[in-house]
């Protein structure tokens, strides 16, 4: 177990410089640091010197990938790329365009992220899977095809009028909650209420409909015949036998999305002012500031490789058969 | 025996069971199961003998239905009973086991957890008292170490262990009738031979019925005291054990006596049965079987037969009975069926070696560890040497596991041997690049296992058979090939319009022949065929059997025959190497190895094999299973379940011994006198 | 006239050929049929594809480009405007041209705001000012509006239903009792509508149910046109938006952006994900290794982060070369492929994953032993063995990524990482109308009519995918095979 999380671990190295590659090439292969300087100094002000002063002050002026004017390592290291990855693998990012500390900055946004986020994540779960429980108890009556036709319907929705509506209906017509805004501890809750509330409904169609498929491939399973033919009730098959298989496709989708819930999501924090990481990422993406994008992508790989490491671990947890190795 | 004055304990009558569309999978069966009897339902597949079982513990698919007739169980009226009191008698007065122990049992809980459910429901035992049971029962279906078996998970337990535990399951709620459904089907013969003595171990005991399916006559030969017959969706024939095997009645039952290979036979061609059985949704009208019936007229195409009794306890649902002096007709059907055959002797003359093997070796690497670096060897293949004459058969045997499939891929280069010499045609494979390779693939192809697996769906016959032409440049031009490809349809048996056609229009057998008419396209000089009848029925079996006998006759092939059963090879090898973990016990003559056979596995093997005409002989009963190739036992890999074993097998793996030119043995036995 | 092929015009036609070969292609393959044959069974399925081809006749209609020439010719030679129009505005030219000052609602006779208006009498008064096209010819809407609405909106569905009861006897004069055995309803909803005329009567069209539900949807769907045509030649349907533009001409606008991001996309994606997904499970190895490592670095970046970061990128480079376009639809148009090429790069990994999954099971089972021992070339095993038998995958991953892709549009531009924003589309219309939600009363219709169309277009298309889905599947239909 310990061997195959290192090994993991090992394994994520070559990604994580995969990604910086990928990044790197996006940002300063397609568009040269000039032309950046360019565009963010504005057409009027645009002199060589300018551009020069430009990069000096960010560290865009040095070569991209190989120092030829340097000697020994610094042929590498004395590069934009270096400069800007190597930092990154100790979780430094340097600083935003509005010359803030990203690092500190993620930390602080983190938090009301996850106030959204994991709430969200926790009554979705329970309402899908309870929802997919229920359809599939009563698999091909009446219920059950109402339920699918509501699914369908339901993720044909832009996950946009989810949000739209709800801020209309809720707030604006009945006053419940107030549309947008953020407050820590208690007083902080009515803000949050609504966000969670749309973030569960917004994927209520999709998840449950993938969920009922699990069911149903389970509960056609010869295994499952044995325990009826034990005499065993349909409840205690759903519950005991079926559910407990199903988790084993379901920890598939759900474990890996977990760790991204710090990244907080982008539509939902930008509508209702909530200052997690989601909005600043949106702020970033609208102000062109690629310093804070690259880190936003650099994080997100993080957790997402951190994501499948959980998945393969929950495994050993409900699959006897697994062991890592 | 004492069957015939016990009360009547499962009554069926009239059941019809259909598809939601229409289609009658079981079409108006009725039938009687007594107390402490075993009442086998035979048939070959998609007959409706499944269906029938479900239909009886009410577990059937959705889109399938009872739509009429009676289930009485010691009174109690299955079929109207509501769902609640439906699930006290599940598991309760019935129980049911599987086909697949493997997929019956939910991976995911302890052995000890599933048994308790069904005590927790049946006999309202839980806690301490439940564990306690729990261990009884599994010490009763013979689970060595029971207590600790209890915490393990179904995957821990091998294919046979998993089936006991199915067993002590059904058996927990005392059950007093158990439905085994082909419980011996996926299993090899030395398994099946202990879970068939189970059965009848735990039946004696507890007097409980048991209703068995399966399509195996030998299974029937062993544990039937009541045979019904099923012949799509109808049950065609019923009788006593004894009844049936002397005298069959109906036309169909006594063709799948004739289709079954044995040595008594081995010269001649098989009775086959031509066709296949009729799709639910188009049974013909009259009698389901007279299409495929040599002896039926106009009347068996027009109107169904009734039932008719032929005697004591035997019934027939055949117009050959109706009216008067049946039985005496029917007596002598049964010897008429039988194909007269002309002997084809086969010429024993010594021909030269076609492929000659050396030392073969398979190991995969195991990998292990952070670096992922190999820390042994599973040794699938370990050292196998044969060599084959042209126009012979070399029959490879063995349970699986042994490694005989990895062999047969190996000697086609289709796996990358570790180690060893193959020699075709005075020619080494081993080493040769793909280019040279190439040359050589014309005179070595494969008949596959899965007829359903061994043909591209989306590729017509033409396209199949024109593969391998292509591949290796045969036959350039287009006429020729053409001319090719009616000739290949002749010789296996279809028709030259079949040549469209996809091969999902095809059955099982059919598809069989098109794979073996795609390897005799490049016009090969020897065929490994790998268990290419294990998927079939055995009506279909025969078929097959004689059609690869007279294509070798014809055009002097050899074949390397991979096989678990025994009956078969008897028929069609003329040599028999019998493999086990890797390496070749035994070898010899068909009549050598297969009549007198010295290595003890091989005598336990065909022990184990049931017979329908050696009842009486002695079994010797193989304890255990076949043990992991990962960590095979030291010395010799046969000692830990020989009750032959002496110090010496423990120690050292015995050399081959001569008991003939011909014969040979690698076992301690034999090693001091004779060696 | 000048006719205008932009980049994304090519890319439908190529796939609307690629469409019609499929078709050709599967109608001479017997059991390629198959699976088309249940799927033309479902009502469902044909009433949604029904409903998904209307929209595809609008989005073609509107791919087809051109400059129109201006009257006056400078040194002889024809100078044509810098305007890039589609057959669709010239069809529909009433709609695009009859603008608004600003917001009105649907079906009014009255602009949004008020405004200072000179009174017969010389006095100033504040009241809601007369709408320029929208129920102009009504002397006193107040009083009228309701029931010329109503005559209108009758009389529309009546021509409709008029045009449905021509087209069925049309149909049923020029395919006189020509039965066919439940052939293939055509890719095209229309020849579904081609297909009920081989029935010999009316009465076994009533006894298809799949045919019963289609007529009974074309019915509806021709009454529904009839009467909003008609009521569109007087009103705005819809109402008008802030710079006073017929709702309902930007809502069927936007179908065009839709459908391009929706299939385009998939066009883009597919080789790449086919070729490396099939290679990988095949040859193993390294191979699978280079390819694993790239799509799992393509994956582990948040898809949104991915795009927006490609998009922003992208957005600089045009920017930053302006001169490379000749009119401003052509910008937007380079816009709109590249977001769709971004979008195929981040979203191949999951189907490559699939099919490198599949390919896997494949390459083991006999049919591809059974070429290897003929020494058959990989590449033939793989073009003719393996990739044929992935195809079922690739159809269904491709139908149901259609929908995500549309809606995924919307969100794209509202974050700003979208389609340029003079592209009409639901998710700039949305974008632009979600800013007045806090006027009073409310600006509703713009916002309506954008979620209204997008969910209509992705309902379809998720039914169909689900028909498609259930008819190709193996494993929802291995009861057939055994029965």
């Amino acid at each position: 177990m310990i061997a195959y999380l290192i090994r993991r671990i090992f394994y994520a190295i070559p990604i994580l410089i995969g990604v910086n590659l990928l990044t790197f090439a996006l940002f300063f292969v397609v568009n040269t640091p000039d032309d950046m300087a360019r565009m963010q100094l504005g057409i009027k002000r645009v002199t060589p010197d300018a551009i020069e002063k430009w990069k000096q002050q960010r560290g865009y002026d040095k070569p991209l990938l190989i120092n030829s004017a340097a000697s020994g390592a610094g042929k590498i290291t004395d590069t934009i790329f270096w400069q800007k990855s190597a930092s990154m693998f100790v979780f430094d990012f340097g600083y935003s365009d509005d010359g803030r500390n990203i690092s500190r900055e993620i930390q602080t946004r983190m938090m009301p992220s996850l106030a959204i986020a994991l709430p969200t994540f926790l009554i979705g779960l329970v309402v899908y899977v309870s929802f997919a429980l229920l359809m599939t108890l009563f698999r091909g009556t009446a219920l059950d095809i109402a339920g699918v036709a509501l699914c369908v319907v339901l993720m044909s929705v832009s996950g946009l009028f989810y949000i739209i509506g709800g801020q209309f209906v809720v707030s604006k017509l009945w006053h419940l909650v107030p549309i947008s805004g953020y407050g820590g501890g208690m007083g902080g809750i009515k803000f949050v209420v609504l966000p969670i509330l749309i973030g569960v409904a917004g994927s209520i169609g999709s998840s449950s409909r993938w969920y009922r498929t699990i069911f149903l491939e389970e509960i056609g399973k010869d295994y499952v015949r044995t325990a009826r033919a034990k005499g065993v009730s349909e409840l205690a098959v759903l519950f005991r036998h079926v559910l407990k298989n199903a988790m084993i496709p379901i920890l598939t989708g759900v474990v890996v999305v977990i760790p991204l819930l710090f990244m907080g999501s982008l539509l939902t924090e930008s509508f209702f002012g909530i200052p997690g990481l989601g909005s600043y990422t949106i702020d970033a993406i609208n102000a062109q500031d690629f310093g804070v994008v690259r880190a936003m992508v650099f994080l997100g790989s993080v957790l997402y490789i951190v994501g499948l490491i959980l998945t393969d671990v929950s495994y050993t947890v409900v699959d006897p058969r697994v062991r890592l190795q | 025996m004492t069957q015939s004055i016990s009360p009547v304990l499962l009554k069926v009558d009239g059941l019809v069971t259909r598809l939601r569309n229409g289609a009658r999978i079981v079409d108006d069966i009725s039938f009687r199961i007594k107390q402490g009897e075993t009442f086998v339902l035979l048939g070959e597949s998609g007959c409706g003998k499944s269906m029938t079982a479900l239909s009886l513990m009410r577990l059937l698919p959705d889109s399938i239905h009872i739509e009429s007739g009676a289930v009485r169980l010691d009174e109690a009226d299955i079929l109207a009973l509501p769902e609640r009191a439906m699930r006290e008698v599940r598991g309760g007065k019935m129980a049911m086991i599987f086909q697949e122990p493997g997929l019956s049992l939910n991976p995911v809980m302890t052995v000890g957890e599933q048994i308790a459910e069904a005590l927790e429901l049946h006999q309202q035992l839980r806690g301490a008292a439940a564990r306690a049971r729990c261990v009884e029962l599994l010490d009763q279906v013979g689970i060595p170490d029971a207590a600790r078996r209890l915490h393990e998970y179904p995957f821990q337990l091998s294919g046979g262990m998993k089936q006991r535990v199915m067993i002590a399951m059904a058996l927990a709620g005392q059950p007093v009738l158990l439905i085994a459904d082909e419980p011996t089907t996926a299993m090899d013969v030395t398994i099946q031979a202990q879970v068939l003595q189970l059965l009848r171990d735990t039946q004696q005991k507890s007097g409980m019925s048991i209703l068995l399916i399966t399509h195996d006559l030998g299974v029937v030969a062993q544990v039937a005291h009541q045979v019904a017959v099923m012949y799509a969706g109808h049950i065609v024939e019923q009788a006593t054990r004894e009844q049936l095997f002397l005298h069959p009645a109906h036309p169909y039952t006594q063709k799948l006596f004739a289709a079954l290979p044995d040595t008594a036979r081995s010269g001649q061609p098989l009775a086959a049965i031509p066709g296949s059985v009729p799709p639910l949704h188009d049974i013909p009208k009259g009698c389901r079987f007279a299409p495929r019936c040599d002896k039926a007229w106009e009347l068996c195409h027009e109107q169904a037969p009734e039932w008719t009794g032929v005697g004591e306890g035997q019934g027939v649902r055949c117009h050959l009975y109706e009216g008067q002096g049946a039985k005496a007709e029917g007596r002598v059907m049964g010897t008429e069926g039988m194909v007269p055959s002309t002997q084809h002797s086969v010429p024993i003359t010594q021909s030269s070696v076609l492929l000659q093997v050396s030392d073969l070796q398979v190991h995969f690497p195991i990998r292990k560890g952070i670096l992922q670096h190999t820390v042994g060897q599973v040794k699938a293949v370990d050292g196998v040497s044969l060599e084959i004459p042209q126009g012979r058969t070399l029959a490879l045997v063995g349970e699986s596991g042994c490694g005989k499939t990895t062999t047969g891929k190996a000697l086609l280069q289709l796996i990358r041997p570790t180690a060893g010499s193959v020699r075709f045609a005075g020619n080494e494979l081993i080493g040769l690049k793909a280019q040279k390779l190439r040359k050589q693939r014309a005179g070595m192809q494969m008949v596959f296992q899965d007829p359903y697996a061994s043909l591209n769906p989306k590729m017509r016959v033409a396209e199949i058979l024109e593969e391998g032409m292509a591949a290796l440049n045969i036959d350039g031009n287009n006429a020729a090939r053409k001319a090719h490809l009616d000739i290949l349809l002749d010789q296996v048996g279809l028709a030259r319009s079949t040549i469209w056609r996809y091969p999902h229009e095809f059955s099982g057998g059919q598809r069989q022949r098109i794979a073996i008419a795609r390897a005799l396209a490049v016009s090969p000089k020897l065929l490994i065929c790998d268990e290419p009848t294990s998927a079939l029925d055995v009506s279909v079996q025969a078929q097959i059997l004689n059609l690869l006998k007279s294509l070798q006759q014809e055009l002097n092939l050899s074949y390397l025959f991979i096989s678990h059963n025994l009956a078969v090879v008897e028929y069609l090898a003329h040599e028999v190497c019998v493999m086990y973990l890797g390496r070749i016990v035994e070898r010899g003559t068909v009549e050598e190895v297969l009549h007198t056979p010295r290595h003890p596995y091989t005598q336990a093997l065909l022990s184990a094999v049931p017979r329908i005409d050696k009842r009486g002989v002695e079994m010797i009963r193989l304890a255990g299973e076949l043990p992991s190739p990962v960590n095979p036992p030291q010395g010799c890999h046969f000692h830990p379940r020989c009750t032959h074993a002496m110090a010496v097998c423990r120690a050292a793996y015995p050399d081959a011994t001569g008991i003939s030119t011909t014969h040979g043995v690698h076992c301690h036995l034999y090693g001091d006198g004779l060696g | 006239m000048m006719p205008v092929i932009l980049w994304t015009d090519a890319l439908i036609f190529l796939l609307i050929t690629v469409g019609i070969t499929a078709v050709w292609y599967i109608r001479q393959r017997p059991h390629l049929m198959l699976p088309w044959q249940r799927v033309a069974r479902s009502s469902v399925g044909m009433v949604s594809l029904l409903v998904l081809s209307l929209f595809l006749l609008v989005g073609l209609l509107d791919s087809l480009h051109f400059r129109a020439a201006l009257p006056e010719k400078s040194n002889g030679q024809t100078v044509y405007s810098p305007e890039v129009l589609s057959v669709f505005d010239k069809l529909v030219s009433g709609l695009r041209s009859r603008t608004e000052k600003t917001y009105s609602a649907p079906l009014t006779a009255y602009l949004y705001a008020k405004e200072s208006m000179e009174a017969p009498g010389g006095k100033i008064l504040r009241d809601y000012p007369r709408l320029k096209y929208g129920g102009a010819h009504l002397a006193d809407p107040q009083r009228e509006l309701v029931g010329d609405v109503a005559k209108r909106a009758l009389l529309g569905a009546a021509g409709g239903l008029l045009v449905w009861v021509l087209l069925i006897a049309a149909v049923f004069v020029s395919f006189p009792r020509r039965r066919e055995s439940s052939g293939l309803i055509g890719l095209d909803g229309r020849s579904s509508k081609l297909r009920c005329a081989r029935f010999p009567a009316c009465a076994g069209m009533m006894e298809n149910k799949t045919l019963r539900a289609v007529l009974i949807a074309t019915l509806i769907i021709a009454a529904l046109i009839g009467a909003i045509a008609n009521l569109a030649a007087a009103y705005h349907v819809l109402g008008t938006d802030k710079v006073g533009q017929d709702v309902l001409y930007l809502s069927l606008k936007s179908i065009r952006t839709g459908l391009v991001i929706g299939t385009v996309t998939t066009l883009v994606m597919l080789p790449f994900a086919l070729l490396l997904g099939v290679a990988a499970g095949y040859l193993r190895g390294w191979v699978d290794d280079v390819i694993q490592y790239i799509y799992t670095v393509l994956s582990s970046i948040p898809s949104v982060l991915l795009i927006a970061a490609a998009v922003l990128m992208m957005q600089v480079v045009i920017e930053m070369h302006a001169d490379w376009f000749e009119t401003a639809a052509a910008r937007a148009d380079v816009r709109l492929l590249c977001l769709c090429l971004i979008l195929g790069v981040t979203s191949w990994t999951g189907l490559c994953r699939l099919l490198r999954g599949e390919t896997l099971k494949l390459r083991e089972m006999e049919y591809i032993q059974a070429a290897q021992a003929f020494g058959v070339s990989s590449l033939r095993i793989l073009t003719r063995h393996i990739l044929p038998n992935v195809m079922h995958i690739v159809l269904i991953s491709v139908v149901m990524d259609f929908s995500a892709l549309v809606l995924a549009e919307a969100v794209l531009s509202y974050v700003g990482v979208g389609v340029d924003p003079t592209t009409i589309s639901f998710g700039t219309m949305i974008n632009a109308a979600r800013l007045e939600m806090g006027r009073d009363p409310m600006v509703w219709w713009a916002l309506a009519s954008a979620f209204g169309f997008m969910l209509v277009l992705v309902l379809a298309a998720n039914l169909f995918a689900d028909a498609v889905r259930d008819a190709f599947d193996p494993r929802l239909n291995r009861t057939e095979g055994v029965a």
